[in-house]
């Protein structure tokens, strides 16, 4: 079971960097071809200092450390429990290759329902670039089917 | 690349479909997204959490509709993707994407437009992703990429 008392937990920031190695896995990953999100030449013709991150991949980025999951298991999380209900982003500011983000999160509420047969965690998280720009807020809500 | 004066309430973006989603495709995606968690990759762990087998990352198909949005407008222009995921996508679900404009609007001197977007199954039609991307045109950025 969740304790509620974690509502307002601040979890350690995530630095990560930006590479293009890893956007590059990411597009053939997704299936992506636009020449914007894969060639240098293109990104910056079109206005970009460099290859720019695609919407959803700062969710990856966030998951750049050793144990992606540690936090959640702290809280008493098991992976075979957990699905994603809900995910938002709120763009800001563009990231491209060579940006160091840090994520800062928190633990927004803990909640559950059907008599706790099912519990909810939302996350949120402020992302900022290596010159403190707002790059993007990122709402996580997961479901724990217990 | 579209422009707010071109788009209309009701009006369809141009239609995503994808690869049939493989174990390679979960590999790839769990390598690139650094998402490891084995539900997602490993047969019998997904077993010894009651799935029959493995099931496609949410974010897959969530990058998939990032796909749908930056082929139909400058990813700058986007503000906000907000969507739930409704259903487990099993393995060799093929997705399509979709989107229909909701709302267009002036606000505060912004050309705001609200796309209501979905990942489904291509043979069965489930909803596995559904939500919303605002989209803020007031720059035209048509003459880029």
């Amino acid at each position: 079971m969740l304790d509620t008392n974690d509502i307002g937990k601040v979890f350690d920031p995530i630095t990560a960097s930006v590479e293009k190695g890893q956007l590059n896995r990411f597009a053939k990953a997704i299936g992506e071809n636009s020449l914007i999100y894969i060639d240098d030449a293109t990104a910056k013709n079109s206005g970009y200092d460099d290859l720019p991150i695609p919407p959803t991949f700062l969710f990856c980025l966030k998951m750049d450390v050793p144990e992606p999951f540690g936090n959640y298991e702290k809280l008493g999380i098991s992976l075979k429990k957990l699905l994603h209900a809900n995910q938002s982003f709120e763009y800001f500011n563009a990231a491209v290759v060579g940006d160091v983000l840090t994520f800062n999160s928190v633990v927004e509420d803990i909640y559950a329902k059907k008599g706790g047969a099912l519990e909810f965690l939302i996350e949120n998280t402020k992302v900022v670039n290596q010159r403190d720009e707002h790059i993007a807020d990122l709402v996580t809500t997961l479901v724990i089917r217990n | 690349m579209v422009t707010f004066d071109d788009i209309n309430v009701g009006d369809y973006l141009p239609v995503l479909s994808t690869e049939k989603i493989s174990r390679t495709t979960l590999a790839l995606y769990a390598g690139a997204s650094g998402d490891y968690n084995p539900i997602h990759i490993d047969i019998d762990f997904a077993k010894s959490a009651g799935m029959d087998d493995v099931f496609a990352h949410g974010m897959l198909s969530m990058a998939y509709l990032g796909r749908l949005l930056t082929n139909w407008v400058d990813q700058r222009s986007i503000k906000k993707v907000d969507v739930r995921f409704t259903a487990i996508t099993p393995l060799f679900s093929q997705i399509i994407c979709t989107g229909v404009v909701q709302k267009k609007q002036i606000v505060d001197e912004q050309k705001i437009i609200e796309v209501l977007v979905e990942a489904k199954d291509s043979n069965s039609g489930e909803v596995k992703i559904s939500g919303t991307a605002t989209i803020n045109l007031t720059e035209n950025r048509s003459s880029l990429a």
